[in-house]
């Protein structure tokens, strides 16, 4: 499979990867070489072999439905980001976690 | 040309738990800001997700109550996607391999105008676990947003219908019937309010008599099955309007503004659609077993379409009688209980579906909050049965004990609503209104029928209104043709 430039772009786009134009093509050679080995891979014949979703061949354990977490709000908070421009306070007011205006 | 609307929908049902669906914190609805957000909510470095087994046996007896295909194994995944309420960047949902399969929901389309009412089979795609997103607040601070990720986690089960329905009454009538039966097996409270019951709706147009599905825009988010119809309605007509006057309908996700009755464009969903799902490294295939199958069916109720079809055949209630009394679990269970206690079965259904149903709705109040019994309800029913009281004093009755004035018989007594049904007394009222009224009772023997409803009438002042209407009538008949 050949990838472009563009695709490129989009993915870093996608992954919020901020990606400068000379390290594009850098980027596109390593990529369309891990495509390559996937495209090998491919060529094996997988008749009747179950896809695994995981690398351990194990069934999800479960969980009781009883609450085991306290508040610990206060403590979370304090790592909250920082404001901005220079402070140092956690960006949190009333309770809620302050980010940059959300328009929809 | 003649147009035909194509409605597909997708629900998220949040089930009842205690806990998040991958963390053991609380998800109690109205609480602080993010005082239930725990470090798994917050993505912070290191956590892992532990799945909630309760969520599980939801999804279980949601896929049993549509005799759906359950998957023996299914997988979690990650749907890749960046927005400040969702710090993982991520949302763990269900792609290739959902944990409920194909199932069907039978819908009544009820009668509209000359449109009698029918039913129709829903067939269900698909059912997948996964969790909700925070919740994000604006005005809190001036140019910020204000993130609350007490709702960050919350298990959920997306419903995903075929888009099998044709109008408008189609899709509300389908998503009265899951709201019910979610309720029905108790995985959902069911409150749309508060965001427990929330339905995205697919709509398209195409030419009638065409396959080819048209271009389908997505109503986000509609939590009442009122805006449902003025949205779909509304949506309708604009795409077909769009169409002849030559335009082409682009893929997008619109909103619905109650205000204004409209639906608006939310944002292009080329970009945002492209989530990249793939399996999540941190959870393990759920495996559910034949057995883990049967011990959840063992203890489901009797499902909504079963309980119909023996108030039918056990009861003998009218098919519209008993799909009435089986919106609900509790409405079904109280009617059960007052025919139980002794009271007549189709007296049972008229009272609830009259005078019990309208006094709730009222009171915006459901079967559990009334503030009546099933017991006293049949006790009332067994006292208009044998004769006590008439029909119209029982409703005295009924607004008395709503009213928490005590129970049926001191009511009866202190109201003295006791109908008169012995039959000298009877006997002699009817003798003095026959002297009284000598005209009457000549104009019946010429043939006036009229009449005699005029001398019933004033036998019953005479008793004050006491008197056992049957009785009255029986005698009064007797006597005139003595």
């Amino acid at each position: 499979m050949a990838l472009s430039i563009e695709d490129i772009k989009k993915v870093a786009h996608l992954a919020r990867i901020a990606i400068s134009d000379a390290d594009t093509s850098a980027t596109l050679t390593k990529l369309t070489g891990i495509l390559g080995l996937i495209e090998q891979m491919q060529a094996v014949d997988t008749t009747g072999i179950v896809p695994m979703s995981h690398s351990q061949n194990l069934s999800q354990r479960l969980r009781n439905d009883v609450v085991t977490k306290t508040n610990l709000r206060d403590e979370f908070q304090k790592n909250a980001p920082k404001l901005g421009n220079g402070s140092t306070e956690p960006a949190v007011a009333d309770g809620l976690y302050l980010v940059p205006k959300v328009i929809e | 040309m003649e147009w035909e609307v194509v409605i597909g929908l997708e629900t998220h049902t949040q089930l009842q738990t205690n806990t998040k669906i991958f963390s053991g914190a609380a998800i109690k609805y109205g609480a602080e800001p993010n005082t239930q957000a725990c470090e798994v909510s917050l993505a912070l470095p290191g956590v892992l997700p532990v799945l909630n087994k309760q969520a599980v046996h939801c999804a279980i007896k949601f896929g049993l109550a549509i005799n759906a295909e359950i998957a023996p194994r299914s997988v979690f995944a990650r749907k890749n996607y960046f927005y400040p309420d969702l710090p993982k960047g991520y949302q763990i949902s269900q792609f290739e391999l959902p944990v409920v399969g194909k199932g069907a929901v039978t819908i009544q389309v009820p009668a509209q105008g000359k449109n009698a009412a029918y039913e129709k089979v829903i067939n269900i795609t698909r059912a997948h676990l996964e969790e909700d997103a925070g919740k994000s607040v604006h005005g809190a601070v001036e140019d910020m947003s204000g993130i609350d990720l007490n709702r960050a986690g919350t298990p959920l089960l997306e419903i995903v219908t075929e888009p099998d329905m044709r109008s408008a009454a189609e899709a509300v009538a389908y998503a009265k019937k899951l709201h019910e039966l979610v309720q029905w097996i108790d995985i959902c409270d069911g409150n749309m309010q508060e965001g427990s019951f929330r339905c995205d709706v697919n709509v398209s147009v195409r030419p009638k008599g065409t396959e080819k599905l048209g271009t389908r825009r997505e109503i986000k988010n509609l939590n009442s099955f009122k805006f449902m119809t003025q949205a779909i309605e509304y949506e309708t007509r604009w795409q077909i309007e769009t169409l002849e006057d030559g335009g082409k309908i682009q893929q997008a996700t619109v909103l619905f503004n109650p205000d204004t009755g409209e639906t608006r464009a939310m944002r292009s969903k080329e970009e945002a659609n492209d989530y990249r799902y793939f399996p999540d490294p941190d959870l393990l295939p759920l495996i559910i077993t034949e057995a883990d199958k049967a011990r959840i069916g063992a203890d489901m109720p009797e499902l909504p379409a079963a309980m119909k079809a023996r108030l039918e055949a056990q009861y003998g209630l009218s098919s519209y009688d008993a799909s009435s009394l089986t919106t609900s679990k509790d409405l079904a269970d109280y009617f059960v209980a007052i025919v139980d206690a002794g009271a007549d079965a189709k007296q049972a259904a008229n009272w609830m579906m009259g005078s019990v149903s309208a006094k709730l709705n009222s009171e915006d109040k459901n079967i559990k909050a009334c503030s009546i019994s099933a017991q006293q309800l049949a006790q009332l029913l067994t006292r208009i049965a044998d004769g006590t009281i008439s029909n119209n004093a029982a409703k005295q009755v009924f607004e008395a004990m709503w009213a928490g004035e005590g129970d049926v018989d001191s009511i009866i007594a202190a109201k003295g609503l006791k109908q008169e049904s012995d039959t000298g007394a009877i006997e002699a009222i009817i003798d003095e209104v026959l002297a009284a009224n000598g005209a009457m009772v000549e104009e019946f023997k010429a043939g006036k029928e009229k009449a005699f409803n005029a001398l019933v009438g004033q036998a019953m002042k005479a008793s004050k209104g006491k008197a056992n209407p049957a009785q009255v009538n029986e005698i009064l008949k007797k006597k005139l043709s003595a």
